[in-house]
Formats: structure tokens, C-alpha cells, sequence
């Protein structure tokens, strides 16, 4: 079993970060891609809000910069200097951000490949998902939005190692990239090593296997269905739980795949929960694979309200393995 | 007045701007006469083109829209001219057929953008002004306005990076409306703070579609913003083909040897509407009587002659045979073949997944 959870320890001796994986991708990037360049609120001396790049503007004389307080300019920026050759890396202070950047990235990196034939290879880093206390405007899950867009990747890595080689295959890849690199993730996942070479893009993990039931998840959300998993073990369910790695492209493959061996479906995300990638999967499944299917298929996301500021009211706002576990009873007892 | 432009860096400049004190460019020492031929030529070659491209659309032959720079000729050429192709960047916007046209852009690029022709640069993917030639430094515009200024800011950053700035210019126009856009804002604003060379033509036609200038701005001149972001400033006729020439070269040499940005308001009327579709019947008859609703093409041809820069006879001759140039364009875009959603390959991305880079 390949798994996020075998790389997740309590021992503090381990040293490998979700964050260091990204700080670590971005100087392997810079070392050995000259046309690669970082720019950002905040990132050059500072190191960057979350220190995704702390050091870089030392190791990298002028290839890391500070941008002023203008999300759309930032991509604005990328753009053109894509069309020029380079490969940009922009950081997004938080997600939430990026809204303000929302026409850059859907309308002009988006479109600029079907539109004129050449490709934009920009990555736009995203500090996404919940944290406690940070409220609505510094917890928000952008992906679902994004990957409505033609013309967009997006990534959602589970793992520290994802978030090595995917950020690095992000900037490889010659269309414009979406990484949302989960907050929640940054300090508390942690790994004795970055493993191997990772999967390919587009390729999902089944991150825990069993056969009761799939639980169809990414990003932070793959730890606490592993969880709810774990805890539904004890009373002889086993559950799969399948790592999307990208929300686009979807890995639709696998997920019948998981879907074929339990009969059951549930789809999970913190993103909000009109739409989106859980609606995505579940049409999908519904549509390819109904006669897989032994029961209704299920979501779980965030509630229909802003991101809530107390550690208590976000707590209950968003999926837990208390409230997985809940949908996964319901599901099996279909 | 030499001084207050180059020294300060921010200072602002009015030339053959009715009302504004009187400051005149001796146009000899900056612009030649072959520049103010090659202006007028694109300016012409415009006007030709687009009086054609609007016949075709009230003949039904072109869907979506049309729209045209009549009126805008002389600020538009004068910014293609001033550019290098090969070596400057330029992110044409709605009414740039004359920029365009004098940066290199092929007239058949238009017309079988217009016409939907598969051979085009936007294969039937986009229409009408949404073209461009990336790779040749003319990016595609999109509608959203203000879009393109840091977009022209990023390919002179990534050249500068590159080590090819040197000697660069990049360059872009919006109309009044852009300048009341986030984007124009945050865009202009980088530029000034990393010193990138830009040019920004700001063409004030007075209505950002139906909005007047009073809706849509609350200083007294779009050019006064210069001096917040730290730039160049100038503000000029732009009805005048020599003074849009003078001026726009000044603008582009200050970028070109290391000024920093540079931003041209120019005063003119869009002589017609938003689109071929709207009769513009909202535009008051004392703006289309005033000095800016003169054709910026006839002042021109007063000038190239009365200057001695070109015969009547000259401009004459350069009507005729751009006038054959721009049927040529029109029948073969109007033979080719039109995009088949048969054959059209249906992918917004280049990379086929599931894809590894190892």
C-alpha cells in the first residue's frame, strides 16, 4: 500500500514538511530551470506569508521578487512572460486572492492556447483550504471554480511527496497550472523523505484500500477520510479511500475502478458545496458507472455559508471524520 | 518643456491640445518625413480596410461584430510606427487597425479573422479584433479592458530577465473607459515600479461606448495621473497626425533609453459607434461639430502636403493601390475554408494526460 497516511508520523525527529516539499520543489525548479522565476506579496527577503520561499531570494539572486498588492497584474505578468518563454511562479498570498485575479487566470492564461496556439506554462501557487480562525477570506477552496475553466490544471496534493513532484510537474507542464497547496498541510504533514518519483499527472491513489465503500477525496480531506476510515475499521468496514491528486485532469479510471469493487460512493471536498468537484464526481460515476453502483451516491462538503472565524463554528462547517463517518454509516446502510 | 519631460521623469506634456498652453515640438528634429509617410500610409491603409470590413457586415457577411478606430488613425499609426517589430512588443487593442497595420500585422490577419477563414491566426477560434500574433511579440487582446497593460509589463520583465530588454519598447493603448478598470490601475502601477519601458496610449474618443468622459472620470485630464504613478506624462491632439507623430515618438525614444514608462492621452472623437452596430446617436452633435470631430485623416493629408511631405497626387495613388490590396485581402479570406466542428480538435490544453515530465 502507497500511502499519504504511511508518511504521516507523530515522530518529531522526521523533517520533511508539506511546506519544505514546496519550498524544496521551488529551488530544485529555480536550479535547474533558468527560465524559471518566482514572483509574489511578500516572498523575496521576507520568505513569504507561509515561508514557501524562505532563503530562494538569497540562493537565487533575481529570480525571486516581490510584487506589489495586485493579484491581476501578477498574472497579468505571468502571462507575458510566458509568451516571452519564461516559466513563472506565481504566489498567491492566500487562495482567496485569486479572485482578484480571477479574469487573468480564466480569460486570458485560460483561453490563450485554443485561442492562438501557444501555450501559457505559468504556475499560480494557492494557500488553500481552512485553517482555525482564519476566517472567511484566508480559508477558501478555490479548485472547483478553476477546474470549471477549459484550458486550466488543476492540482489538489494529499502528500508531502505530492507536493514535491507535482509542483515540479507543474512547472513542466506547458499549459497554465492551479496548485492548491493545502494551509492545514503545511506544517503538520510531515514525511521522513520525498519518495520516489511520483505518479503521473492525471493518475489518482488509492491512498487506503478496502471494499465496502470508496470515499472519492483530495487534498487535506484525503487525511480525515483516512481517519473516518480507520475508525469505521472497528466495527468491520472497510473503507477505500481514493486520492484524486488533480481535480483536473479527473482520474475518472480509477474511481470506477474503486467504484466496481464497494458498489458505494462517497464523494468529499471542503469546498463549498453548490456544484463543484463532488457534484463533478458523483455526475461522472452516475453517468459512466450506474450500474456499478449498489446504493445512491453521496457528497459531503463544506456548508452553504462563508468559511466561519471560530475554531468551533469552522470546525462543524467543514467535513470531519466525525461527519464522514456519519455519511459513510448512512451509505453502507443503504 | 524638453526638460519637464525627460528630467522629472513624471512631467507632463500637451502639444497642439486646443486650450492647453501653447508648446510646440519642432516636428523636423524629431519625426522625418518618411515616418509621417509611413503613419499616414497605415493610416490610410486603416481607414480603406475597415470602410470595407463595415460594408461586409451591413451586407451580412461577417457575424458578430465589427469595430472600427475611424477617428483614432493618427494616434494608432503613429505608435505602430514609432515600434520595431522583431524587437518591440505590442498589445493592440478594439481600435488599432492603424497600429497594427504599421507594426507589421498582415492585412490578410484581419480579414480572415473577420471572415471566420480557418487559415487565420485564430483559425475561427476568436473573431474580429481578438487577434494576434504572440510569437511575433502582437498578443491577442481579450475584451476584459486594462487586461493587456500587465501583460505588456510581464513580456518586458521576462526580457529583461532574459538579458534582451536593452533598447526594447513595449507598448499598449486603451480608451478612456480602461483607465477606469482595476487592471489598468494595477498594471500601469507595476510598470512604474519596476521601470519597465512601456508606452501606454490612453485614445480619450470621449465615450467608453455610450459613457461620457463624465461618467466615467473625475479629474480634469486623464494625463494628470501620470505624475501618481511616477511616469512620464503627455497629452496630445490626436487628431493632429504631426503632433500624435512627434509626440509618440518622444513617449517611445524616453522608454526605449531607459525612462521608464511613458503614458500618451490623446484628445480625438470616435467617429462613429461602439460598434458598427450602434449609430451612436447618443454622441451630441456640438462633440461631432467641435475640433476633435474633425477626420484626423483629412488633417493629415492637409499637413502631409502642405508640409511637402507627400502630393496630393501621391496620397492619391497610395489610395488606389491599397484599395486593391484590401479586396485581395477580402476575396482570398472570402474563399477559404471556414473552421468544421467535425474536424476541430476540442481541447483547451496542449499536454495529453495522464502525462509524466520524468
Amino acid at each position: 500500500m502507497d500511502g499519504a497516511f504511511h508518511e504521516i508520523s507523530n515522530d518529531y525527529k522526521v523533517s520533511v514538511t508539506y511546506i519544505d516539499a514546496i519550498r524544496e520543489a521551488q529551488a530544485t525548479l529555480l536550479r535547474e530551470d533558468p527560465r524559471v522565476f518566482l514572483y509574489g506579496q511578500d516572498i523575496a527577503s521576507f520568505g513569504g506569508a507561509f515561508k514557501a520561499t524562505k532563503g530562494l531570494a538569497d540562493e537565487f539572486p533575481g529570480r525571486v521578487f516581490d510584487a506589489p498588492i495586485s493579484e491581476d497584474a501578477m498574472i497579468g505578468l505571468a502571462v507575458g512572460a510566458a509568451i516571452e518563454g519564461m516559466r513563472p511562479i506565481i504566489e498567491m498570498q492566500f487562495a482567496d486572492f485569486s479572485s482578484i485575479a480571477f479574469n487573468q487566470i480564466v480569460n486570458q492564461a485560460a483561453t490563450h492556447f485554443y485561442r492562438t496556439g501557444m501555450p501559457i506554462p505559468i504556475t499560480v501557487r494557492l494557500p488553500s483550504g481552512g485553517t482555525p480562525g482564519s476566517g472567511p477570506f484566508h480559508s477558501q477552496s478555490m479548485e472547483g471554480l478553476y477546474a470549471q475553466y477549459p484550458g486550466l490544471v488543476v492540482m489538489t496534493p494529499a502528500t508531502v511527496s505530492d507536493a514535491y513532484h507535482m509542483l515540479i510537474d507543474a512547472v513542466k507542464i506547458n499549459d497554465p497550472v492551479l496548485f492548491c497547496e493545502h494551509k492545514l498541510l503545511y506544517r503538520w504533514l510531515k514525511a521522513k523523505a520525498i519518495n520516489g518519483d511520483g505518479l503521473p499527472i492525471g493518475q489518482a491513489r488509492i491512498a487506503r484500500p478496502g471494499k465496502h465503500a470508496t470515499v472519492v477525496t483530495y487534498s487535506a480531506m484525503v487525511h480525515e477520510a483516512v481517519r473516518a476510515a480507520d475508525r469505521l475499521q472497528a466495527d468491520g468496514w472497510e473503507i477505500e479511500v481514493v486520492d484524486l491528486r488533480s481535480v483536473k485532469p479527473l482520474d475518472l479510471d480509477t474511481v470506477l475502478a474503486s467504484v466496481a469493487r464497494t458498489g458505494r460512493l462517497l464523494a468529499l471536498g471542503e469546498a463549498f458545496p453548490w456544484g463543484g468537484v463532488t457534484a463533478e464526481i458523483v455526475a461522472k460515476v452516475t453517468e459512466e458507472g450506474f450500474h456499478l453502483l449498489d446504493a445512491p451516491p453521496q457528497r459531503l462538503n463544506a456548508r452553504d455559508t462563508p468559511v466561519p472565524y471560530h475554531p468551533k463554528l469552522w470546525a462543524a462547517h467543514r467535513p470531519t471524520p466525525e461527519s464522514i463517518c456519519e455519511a459513510l454509516r448512512k451509505l453502507l446502510s443503504f | 518643456m524638453r526638460n519637464a519631460v525627460a528630467g522629472g521623469g513624471s512631467g507632463v506634456l500637451a502639444l497642439g491640445v486646443p486650450g492647453a498652453e501653447e508648446k510646440t515640438f519642432d516636428v523636423a528634429m524629431r519625426v522625418d518625413g518618411g515616418f509621417l509617410r509611413s503613419v499616414f500610409h497605415s493610416m490610410l491603409t486603416a481607414r480603406i480596410l475597415e470602410n470595407k470590413l463595415s460594408s461586409l457586415y451591413k451586407a451580412g457577411k461577417i457575424v458578430g461584430g465589427v469595430y472600427l478606430g475611424r477617428g483614432q488613425e493618427a494616434i494608432s499609426a503613429s505608435l505602430g510606427t514609432a515600434l520595431i517589430q522583431g524587437k518591440d512588443c505590442f498589445a493592440p487593442l478594439i481600435r488599432d487597425q492603424a497600429g497594427r497595420t504599421a507594426f507589421g500585422e498582415p492585412l490578410i490577419d484581419c480579414t480572415r479573422t473577420y471572415l471566420g477563414s480557418v487559415e487565420g491566426p485564430m483559425k475561427g477560434r476568436d473573431g474580429n479584433i481578438h487577434r494576434g500574433r504572440p510569437e511575433m511579440g502582437m498578443p491577442a487582446m481579450i475584451s476584459h479592458l486594462g487586461a493587456q497593460v500587465p501583460l505588456i509589463a510581464g513580456m518586458l520583465f521576462a526580457k529583461r530577465l532574459k538579458g534582451t530588454l536593452d533598447g526594447c519598447v513595449g507598448a499598449t493603448s486603451v480608451g478612456d473607459g480602461a483607465t477606469s478598470t482595476g487592471a489598468f490601475h494595477e498594471g500601469l502601477n507595476m510598470a512604474a515600479v519596476e521601470k519597465l519601458p512601456m508606452v501606454l496610449i490612453v485614445a480619450n474618443n470621449q465615450f467608453a461606448y455610450s459613457t461620457p468622459n463624465n461618467r466615467q472620470f473625475a479629474c480634469a485630464d486623464l494625463v494628470d495621473r501620470a505624475r501618481g504613478y511616477g511616469i512620464g506624462g503627455f497629452s496630445v491632439d490626436g487628431t493632429d497626425l504631426l503632433a500624435c507623430a512627434s509626440v509618440v515618438s518622444e513617449a517611445v525614444r524616453l522608454a526605449r533609453e531607459g525612462g521608464g514608462p511613458q503614458m500618451v492621452v490623446a484628445k480625438l472623437l470616435r467617429l462613429g459607434g461602439h460598434g458598427e452596430h450602434d449609430d451612436a446617436s447618443y454622441v451630441p452633435e456640438c462633440a461631432k461639430g467641435g475640433h476633435y470631430g474633425r477626420d484626423c485623416i483629412e488633417v493629415a493629408m492637409r499637413q502631409l502636403a502642405e508640409g511637402g511631405y507627400a502630393t496630393v497626387d501621391e496620397m492619391l495613388a497610395w489610395q488606389e493601390e491599397i484599395s486593391e490590396e484590401v479586396q485581395r485581402a477580402v476575396a482570398q479570406a472570402q474563399q477559404e475554408p471556414v473552421p468544421d466542428p467535425y474536424t476541430e480538435d476540442w481541447t483547451a490544453l496542449s499536454t495529453k494526460f495522464p502525462m509524466t515530465t520524468k
